[in-house]
Formats: C-alpha cells, sequence, structure tokens
C-alpha cells in the first residue's frame, strides 16, 4: 500500500527548522564548555620555524594554545589517517601534527578560551615565524607536469585516425575554476567531555559513523569512548564527506584539557577545507556529415594537493553516453601546493558533462544541425563505455518533454536572431547524466504497542529529505499513519549507514526500511495466527500486510487481525527488528539518472549582464519517493547550475597562494534575485531491474547539464563562446 | 605589545521574544553571540558573521536586521524577536507555515533569517510582487537553492495577511 511514496509529503522534520528548534553542531551546551579558535598559516609551502604562543597565553581568559609542539598524542600512521572516503593514494592531511606547511589557510594552532571572542583576539597574538619554500599553486603554468591517473576507461578503435578524417571536426579547452562548497552553516564540532575519558562529539558531518571511526584511530580510542552525533547538518555538498580539521581540532582541545570544547571555523577559514578543483577539460568530437559521430577524445586535467591523488571521473561520461567507434579518455592531476580537492555535487560530471555538452553545442553549429537532433543521431541506448543495457533509460522523453514544455520547437537556430526589447534572447540546451548507486544500509524499527515506530539509523539527512522519506516509506510497510513514525538518524550508536553522498542514500535507506519493516511483518504475522481462532491462522506470512493497524490477508478476502489487539494478546510492549539491507550485485547492467536540461538566458548587450530567466529539467530517475522534497532537489541542483555558469570562482593570488575572495560576499552565489523561472519534470521511468521500488536518487543529476545549458544559451544570444568559466560580464564585453 | 586587558562587562537588558532578559556583556560581542551563546537562543544562525548572508537576521524594533552587524550593547532596553519568537501559544507563524507548505528550505540553516527577513518585508509593505520579493530576499542566501519556493512561502502569506 502506498499512502506516501510516491506523494508531495511535506518534510516531517519542517516544523524543527521553521521554528529554531533544529540544533546544529555548534549550538549543543556543555557545562564549562570553552571556545578553540584556529590559527591559519600564511604561506603556501614551508615549515614553522617559531611558534610563539606566550602573548596569547597572557590574554585573560585563554586556557591553553595547543600547537604541533603542545599537544596530545596523535596517530603517526597514514592508515589511521584514513577515512571511509580518503583517496586511495596519499597522505591526509594531520592538523597540528607537525611543522610541516602545506597549504595556505592550514590550521598551525588553537586558541583556547572560555569567551569565543575572547580565543578569536588571542588567536592575533600567535606569532609565527616560518621559513618558506619555493611553490606553487596555478593549474595552468604547471599544466605540462600533468600526470595520467589510472581510470578503468578503455579505448575504442583509432581515435586520433577517425579524428583526422572527420567531415566535421570541433575540438577545444573549457576551463571549470576551482569553487567551493559553502554550506551556509559554519563548519563546527562541540565535542563534550562525559567525565569519565569519553566523548559525545557533535560534528558537522555528512557521515556520523565514518567520523567515530576516524576519531578512534587518530586518538587511539575503542570504540566505546566516542559517540558522534549529527541531528542536522546546514548543507555540505560533499564538504561534510571527510572529516575535517575543525573535528580533530576540537577533540583534541578536549582531551588534552579534559573539557567540554567547541570549534566554529570561520567563512574565511572554511575555504582551507576541500574544493571542487579547477579543470581544465579538453574535448574533440569528430562527426559525420549526417551528424553522427565517429570521433570522441576528452582530456581532463585536474587539480590536487600535494599530498593526496584526488581525482573523480570527469570523462567518462563522454565514455558512456553517445555512440562513437572510436574514442579516448585520459584523465591527469597536477599536484600543487593547496589543500585536497574534495567531492562537490555530482563531482567529475557536473564539470566533465559541462564540458562534452558545450563541445556537442558547437559540433551541432558546426553541422547546422539542430542541438536535440544531434543527440538523439548520437542517442546509444547502451553504456558505450561497457557495451551494456541499461536497468532504465528515459532519456529520449526527457528531451522530448522538455523541449515541448520549453517551447523548442519555436527556437530560430541562428545566434542574435532573438530579441526581447533591448535584451537578446539565447535559447540553449544539454544532457545531464549520473549514477544510481546503492549502498549496504541498515534500519531499525521498535514498533510499540500503542500503534508508534520509531525508525532509527545511522544515515544523515543534509537538506536532502531522508527523514521524510524514511518516514514515508516505514509508515507505508508499517501500515501506520506518518504521524505515528518518528525517525531518528545520524548517531554513530545506531545501525549502518555509509557517509550520505552520491545520492545513493535515499534508494539505500528506503530498502533498508522495506527489509527491517518486513521482520517486522513476519513477527506480528507469526503471532497474529498463533491467537486462538485468529482468521489468519492458514495463511504465510507472506500473504499478509500491514496496512490501517491490521494485519491483514494479502488477498482481499478480509481476514486481519489489528496490531494492537496482537501485541497485547502476546503481552509485547515492542518489538524490535533491525536489518542490514544490501542489493544484489547486477554487473549486466548500466544503472544511470538522466536529464534534458533548456535554458533562457537575456542579455543586455550594453552592459554585460546575464539573467538565466527560464530553465526546463527534464529528468528520468526512476520512481520519485516524495514529489515535493524531489523537486526541491532538483530546483537546488538547477541554481547550482546557474553559480557554475555565471558567479561561482575561487580566485587565487598565485604570488601568495592564496585565495583572495575567501567569504560569501566575493565568491558570487545565486542569490533571490538572480532565480527566475524553474520547471521540474519528472519523466516517468519504471524500473524494475534496479531495486524492488525502483529508486535511483536524485542529489546529483539536478546540475549536470545546467551549466552547458546556460553557456550554450549565452552563444546563441551573442554569438560568443565562452569556454572559460564562470561566464561573467567582462567576458562577455571582451 | 600593548597590556593584554579585556574591557568590563557592561550590564544591558534586552527585551527578547516579549521576555525582558539581563546580561553583561563585553563591548564587542555582537547581538548575534549574545542571543546564541548567553541566552542559549540558537535559532538565530551564524553563516558568516560579515552580514554576507542574512543567516542572523531578526527583528528588532520591528524591522529586520542582521544581528552579525550589531552590537549587543548598542540595543540596550531594544525588543528584539528572534524565530523562536513568531510562533504564538504553538500555533505557527503564517509564514512559518507557509514555509513548511512550500518547501521553502532544505537544511534548515538560513530558514530562521530567512523568515524573519520576511517578515520584516510584510511590515514594510513594499513587496508587491514575485520580482520585488526576490530584490528585496536577496541579502538572505539559501545554498540548498530553495528561492523558487521562499518566494512562493511568502506570497502565501501576503496574501493571507
Amino acid at each position: 500500500m502506498n499512502a506516501y511514496v510516491g506523494t508531495p509529503t511535506s518534510r516531517v522534520d519542517g516544523r524543527a527548522k521553521v521554528t529554531g528548534a533544529a540544533k546544529y553542531a555548534g549550538e549543543f551546551a556543555a557545562d564549562g564548555l570553552l571556545h578553540g579558535f584556529v590559527v591559519e598559516a600564511s604561506i603556501a609551502r614551508g615549515r614553522v620555524a617559531r611558534l610563539d604562543t606566550s602573548e596569547a597565553l597572557k590574554v585573560k581568559g585563554v586556557v591553553d594554545v595547543l600547537t604541533h609542539e603542545h599537544r596530545p598524542p596523535l596517530a603517526d600512521k597514514d592508515e589511521a589517517w584514513k577515512d571511509e572516503v580518503a583517496p586511495e593514494k596519499g597522505s591526509p592531511f594531520r592538523p597540528l601534527y607537525d611543522e610541516r606547511v602545506k597549504f595556505n589557510g592550514q590550521p598551525i594552532a588553537l586558541v583556547v578560551a572560555e569567551d569565543w571572542e575572547i580565543a578569536k583576539f588571542a588567536a592575533t597574538r600567535v606569532r609565527v615565524e616560518y621559513e618558506q619554500e619555493a611553490f606553487s599553486t596555478d593549474l595552468e603554468s604547471e599544466r605540462g607536469k600533468a600526470e595520467k591517473v589510472d581510470q578503468p576507461h578503455k579505448p575504442r578503435g583509432d581515435a586520433a585516425a577517425a579524428l583526422t578524417r572527420a567531415a566535421v571536426r570541433h575540438e577545444a579547452d573549457y576551463v571549470i575554476p576551482t569553487e567551493h562548497h559553502n554550506p551556509m552553516e559554519l563548519f563546527a564540532t562541540t565535542a563534550v567531555w562525559n567525565g569519565s575519558g569519553g566523548l559525545t562529539v557533535y560534528d558537522k558531518t555528512q557521515g556520523v559513523q565514518n567520523v567515530q571511526k576516524f576519531l578512534c584511530s587518530v586518538f587511539g580510542k575503542e570504540p566505546d569512548d566516542i559517540r558522534v552525533i549529527s541531528p542536522y547538518v546546514g548543507g555540505a555538498f560533499g564538504s561534510g564527506l571527510r572529516p575535517q580539521h575543525q573535528v580533530v581540532l576540537a577533540t583534541l582541545a578536549a582531551l588534552a584539557l579534559k573539557r567540554s570544547v567547541r570549534v566554529v571555523l570561520t567563512r574565511q577559514q572554511m575555504y582551507g577545507l576541500g574544493y571542487r578543483p579547477m579543470t581544465i577539460e579538453r574535448v574533440a568530437l569528430g562527426a559525420k556529415p549526417d551528424g553522427t559521430l565517429d570521433a570522441i577524445t576528452h582530456e581532463a586535467i585536474a587539480v590536487t594537493s600535494r599530498y593526496e591523488d584526488f581525482s573523480r571521473n570527469d570523462t567518462g561520461w563522454a565514455e558512456q553516453l553517445y555512440k562513437s567507434p572510436n574514442s579516448n579518455f585520459s584523465h591527469k592531476l597536477v599536484d600543487l601546493d593547496v589543500s585536497t580537492p574534495s567531492d562537490m555535487r555530482a563531482p567529475g560530471a557536473a564539470t566533465g558533462v559541462c564540458a562534452l555538452e558545450c563541445a556537442m553545442d558547437e559540433l551541432a553549429v558546426a553541422l547546422k544541425l539542430d542541438p536535440v537532433e544531434l543527440r538523439l543521431r548520437c542517442y546509444s541506448d547502451r553504456d558505450q563505455s561497457q557495451s551494456l543495457p541499461y536497468t532504465s533509460k528515459q532519456l529520449r522523453e526527457c528531451y522530448a518533454r522538455g523541449a515541448e514544455a520549453f517551447g523548442w520547437s519555436r527556437r530560430n537556430p541562428a545566434p542574435r536572431s532573438m530579441r526581447d526589447g533591448k535584451e537578446l534572447v539565447g535559447w540553449g540546451m544539454a544532457t545531464g547524466v549520473w549514477e544510481a548507486l546503492q549502498m549496504p544500509v541498515a534500519v531499525r524499527i521498535v514498533l510499540t504497542a500503542n500503534g508508534h515506530a520509531e525508525v532509527s539509523c545511522a544515515a544523515s539527512d543534509i537538506g536532502t529529505g531522508t527523514y521524510t522519506i524514511v518516514a514515508q516509506v516505514a509508515a507505508d510497510a508499517l501500515g501506520l499513519p506518518i504521524e505515528n513514525i518518528s525517525v531518528r538518524l545520524a548517531d554513530s550508536t545506531l545501525p549502518q549507514a555509509p557517509v550520505e553522498g552520491g545520492s545513493w542514500m535515499a534508494a539505500s535507506s528506503a530498502h533498508a526500511v522495506l527489509g527491517a519493516a518486513e521482520e517486522i511483518r513476519w513477527e506480528l504475522a507469526r503471532l497474529a495466527k498463533a491467537m486462538p481462532g485468529s482468521p489468519l491462522a492458514d495463511l504465510d506470512a507472506a500473504d499478509v500486510t500491514l496496512t490501517d493497524g491490521m494485519i491483514a490477508s494479502s488477498d482481499g478476502r478480509g481476514a486481519a487481525v489489528s496490531i494492537a489487539d496482537v501485541m497485547r494478546h502476546s503481552k509485547l510492549e515492542r518489538i524490535e527488528k533491525e536489518k542490514l539491507n544490501q542489493f544484489a550485485e547486477d554487473k549486466s547492467h548500466a544503472r544511470n539518472t538522466h536529464s534534458a536540461v533548456f535554458a533562457e538566458v537575456k542579455i543586455d548587450e550594453e552592459l554585460g549582464i546575464i539573467r538565466v530567466t527560464r530553465i526546463v529539467n527534464a529528468v528520468a530517475a526512476g520512481r520519485i519517493l516524495n514529489t515535493k522534497t524531489g523537486r526541491s532537489q532538483i530546483m537546488g541542483g538547477v541554481v547550482w547550475g546557474i553559480g557554475m555558469a555565471l558567479h561561482e570562482e575561487t580566485v587565487m593570488d598565485h604570488r601568495f597562494g592564496r585565495i583572495m575572495n575567501a567569504n560569501i560576499a566575493e565568491y558570487h552565489i545565486p542569490v533571490n534575485a538572480d532565480v527566475h523561472d524553474i520547471d521540474v519534470i519528472f519523466v516517468d521511468e519504471p524500473d524494475e531491474r534496479i531495486n524492488r521500488l525502483g529508486i535511483k536518487g536524485l542529489g546529483e543529476i539536478g546540475i549536470v547539464g545546467v551549466p552547458a545549458a546556460i553557456a550554450n544559451a549565452v552563444y546563441h544570444a551573442t554569438g560568443k563562446r565562452i569556454r572559460r568559466f564562470p561566464i561573467t560580464l567582462d567576458k562577455l564585453l571582451e | 605589545m600593548a597590556d593584554l586587558t579585556i574591557p568590563e562587562r557592561i550590564p544591558i537588558n534586552l527585551v527578547v521574544n516579549g521576555e525582558s532578559r539581563a546580561l553583561e556583556v563585553v563591548p564587542w560581542t555582537t547581538l548575534l553571540d549574545a542571543l546564541r551563546d548567553r541566552l542559549q537562543l540558537t535559532g538565530t544562525k551564524k553563516g558568516c558573521d560579515h552580514g554576507q548572508c542574512g543567516a542572523c537576521t531578526v527583528l528588532i524594533d520591528g524591522r529586520r536586521v542582521n544581528s552579525c552587524l550589531t552590537l549587543a550593547v548598542m540595543k540596550d532596553g531594544a525588543e528584539i524577536t528572534t524565530i523562536e519568537g513568531l510562533a504564538r501559544d504553538g500555533t505557527l507563524h503564517p509564514l512559518q507555515q507557509a514555509f513548511i507548505d512550500h518547501d521553502a528550505f532544505q537544511c534548515g540553516y538560513c530558514t530562521p533569517g530567512q523568515i524573519c527577513s520576511a517578515a520584516g518585508l510584510l511590515a514594510e509593505g513594499r513587496a508587491r510582487d514575485a520580482d520585488e520579493i526576490r530584490e528585496l530576499m536577496s541579502g538572505n542566501l539559501c545554498r540548498c537553492g530553495a528561492y523558487l519556493n521562499i518566494v512562493a512561502a511568502i506570497e502565501q502569506a501576503m496574501s493571507r495577511s
């Protein structure tokens, strides 16, 4: 029975969020709480030669200043510092470990004081002398040093020869700058000292169990010593996948001082965390006169730190998406004196597909072909990289529904041909693609005799709606009203869950709920059958469903017993079941979500001002669990795409290796006035193969394709092809 | 190096959500930190501490203000309304209900500031349509990108007020 799944159910945590009752990591109180303020390195590479904390310690209210020379022990093996999502290759950063400076903005001391203001003030009195070393933070000047990363790409045919003979060819570099997540909540940790040596750590994270294991290994603690809790996360978008500096520092200080400590990073300090790495994407396409592809090559050159190799799949999308008998792909990294990049919404795809889809638009222009028509001529019903069928792929329908809703057929293909008063009008489109991943997750359900169920799991809700979809699936599976379901998440003591990322949590948590609910149903059926004169006596557990507070036969002949009666008769106050759900491995099919994005821009040519007046995003992502929160997810992705196309860029001063716009006034993100009409269409995509409920996940797909659609619209409006993002007015006026 | 004395604490009185609250603060304490750290009213959020994001928006004597750019000592005697003070006797403020109805938030961190800012906007009576709401709400950033739903929620509350 589906009373809730598939409906626009309002967020179950909505009331807590609109009343201010929802508590985030830096908001938990503790007796005698101390406040830590981070001192950061101001050079990009070298060593701390001298660190004088004496003046800071003289400030009244300062309790201690922790440094690499003055701190409790930290693990000395790289393995201890490798969290669940750390890059395979490399040596993870260790805050306050030694005198080495690896990037500008690296934490080198923590001032701990009775008040936050005092800690902040005293931090200005820590004197640091450095021995600087030669460094580089500039990808473009170091491009020649790029080294190839091992990726499972399989070249097809002879791409070089096919490009040489191609009737129509397009080749270009697309440059995506470094971008920062900038979640609204500052990264924060409140480490509460329990007296007996244990800690309860409230942390801003996308994975409490990841942080818990990491802290235990870094500080040499037993699992019971540290509990990590993160009931609400004020946005993360990938920045909270790995344990961040502040959780190490707060824990370090709490252990050193045997007191509760809170560390909140400033907005500026958050620019020393991970980021979407600047990437140069070189795409070459060769086409036959009929508009089919004969060759694709895609090379990505991305930033990483000198201490870890972070790379993501930028080029695999070109490998998978379009038919092309000849192709070649490679991913390269350049080591720079910066912190390690991290996952950021649709990592690899937001960037790689942006380049691919801009290049496809340029090819369509060269072929004098409609951009949608070009995609249809190159369309593949199989994943081209592995020659596998998809569990489902309704991308054709996305193109059709999106084009229809947008009014694409009214587009005059000539650049600069459409106007609205003084403004040039441009229409562009692009394809989006992401993976449909799923992970093992365990859920515990406690059903009580009063018809209430508590559903718990260590998974996070980072604003994505996990609380709500877990409640929806549980309500349907247990046949209870959603008001009778309470959901507990993001406590490391709860049943197992991986970090929340990659769009895998909806499918993964939903099926774990189904698994635990099934165990509850079997138990209730067993008890119901055992009741004297039970109308269900001759039924199998498989033949009953839970509905409206009853255990009922599935065949509709009306036999039913109320759950309350069964539990009363069995003298049970509660039934508790926990189940780990694992998905069967299926290597015979590719699993992806797809989208078709259509964008309208209006451009004041004299001032170069670009407005994105309309976006239609038609998404095929299996079954949508909640059409309200699901639409919000896609809309949010579209807003991110607008930012990526027009606003976002972390600007580095390469003379100092220092970020120049480390704040959210000069690092531009879209504001309310930047966002106009966004139409989200969910294309019907039944998928009985991928998992029982046919769920694929929505967190990433919303952004993919949006920057390219906007860039292509800007070309259509102006005749100018801007290949260096973001597309700011100076580039249009040049 | 100069003398390291910390300034004296100054007694002030804030009327927060209708309740008189006496506290002693040093002059550098912002209203935002006084609310969050001293009065445990953590509904008001810190997103930048520089007046760039609007997460800290509260109503001071009915006007929307960035509490991170306001020193607590400057507001001695002022009437302050935070997100915790908008609901009455368990009934949500029309804006709070509209934000839930329209899914005008995801992570919820900018939400108290958005709602307080919207309450200030309604009181100003300056916004007449969606474009004006967009413009006049652009001091409140939402990284989850819930802007369209925020506008729809404010329109709902406007039409019912």
